[in-house]
């Protein structure tokens, strides 16, 4: 009973993230919600695997959650320098001469 | 219950993500869209017990595709040159056929899980009753695609390795063109 309510909230909160990644005016709602909403899909599959009894599912949370925040870095990093080939490289340099 | 109403919704939210790709015109939100459509589709898969494909569609769906994807971004723009302008009827009526067609067809397939369908009477009696004893696997879809499809999977790796070398030579030639023009600038 108590995950069924745990699952019922989390769906509900997805539907949320989703309607600001909809709506979103800025890229950074954008993120955000798409963060949030892998945040809810690994909450979604442990209180599932919760749910059903099968423990084992838990294991493919965390692989969710390593993902999730992967990805995020990697659209953080793309939307600072504006493209993924001239990484930490000219930073440094920069640096040097400074 | 909950399962029906996980499912239902799960697939509710990925209709309205759909629509809302096929809708919005700003390329960084539908990127974005599709990690969270990728998301929605892992998510069904784990309670529909699939947990290989889960596995399989959140590395690669939400993880690889979304940044090939945003790299892709960054070498073009952000909009779509103008937004399509003519109303395609006849592609429209050819999908609605064929998906009439598809819907027609699903009316003669065996109910879910009915253990009675002919794909649950040719070789899975025996994947479940020897599998454990054969592979030393406890998934069963496990075993069958690492184990009795082996050569299969390795074959897809094949691929997938063949495929990322490439997109890898794409991108790392750019990178040392560039490199090299600095080079030359600096002496």
């Amino acid at each position: 009973m108590m995950y069924t309510a745990a699952a019922l909230a989390i769906l509900i909160t997805m539907g949320l993230a989703l309607a600001r990644a909809l709506l979103g005016p800025t890229v950074y709602d954008r993120i955000l919600s798409v963060n949030m909403f892998g945040t809810k899909t690994v909450l979604l599959i442990a209180v599932f695997a919760f749910l059903s009894g099968q423990t084992d599912i838990l294991d493919i949370a965390l692989v969710y959650a390593l993902i999730n925040f992967i990805g995020v870095v990697a659209v953080l990093k793309l939307i600072e320098q504006g493209n993924f080939f001239t990484s930490g490289e000219k930073d440094e340099r920069e640096v040097e001469s400074e | 219950m909950i399962d029906n109403l996980l499912n239902i919704t799960l697939l509710a939210f990925l209709a309205i993500t759909a629509f809302a790709i096929i809708r919005i015109r700003n390329l960084f939100a539908v990127i974005m869209l599709f990690g969270i459509y990728s998301l929605l589709s892992a998510g069904l898969f784990v309670v529909l017990d699939a947990a290989d494909v889960a596995f399989t569609e959140a590395a690669v769906g939400a993880g690889i595709s979304t940044v090939l994807m945003l790299a892709t971004l960054a070498l073009t723009k952000n909009h779509e040159e103008k937004p399509p302008a003519h109303r395609p009827w006849l592609p429209m009526i050819v999908v609605l056929v064929t998906g009439a067609a598809l819907v027609y067809g699903t009316v003669d397939i065996p109910s879910f899980s009915d253990s009675e369908a002919p794909a649950h009477k040719h070789v899975a009696p025996r994947y479940i009753e020897e599998g454990f004893k054969e592979t030393g696997v406890p998934n069963l879809v496990t075993a069958v695609l690492a184990s009795y499809r082996g050569f299969d999977t390795l074959g897809e790796v094949t691929v997938i390795f063949t495929a990322g070398i490439g997109v890898l030579l794409l991108l790392g030639r750019r990178r040392g063109r560039k490199r090299g023009d600095e080079d030359n600038n600096e002496t």
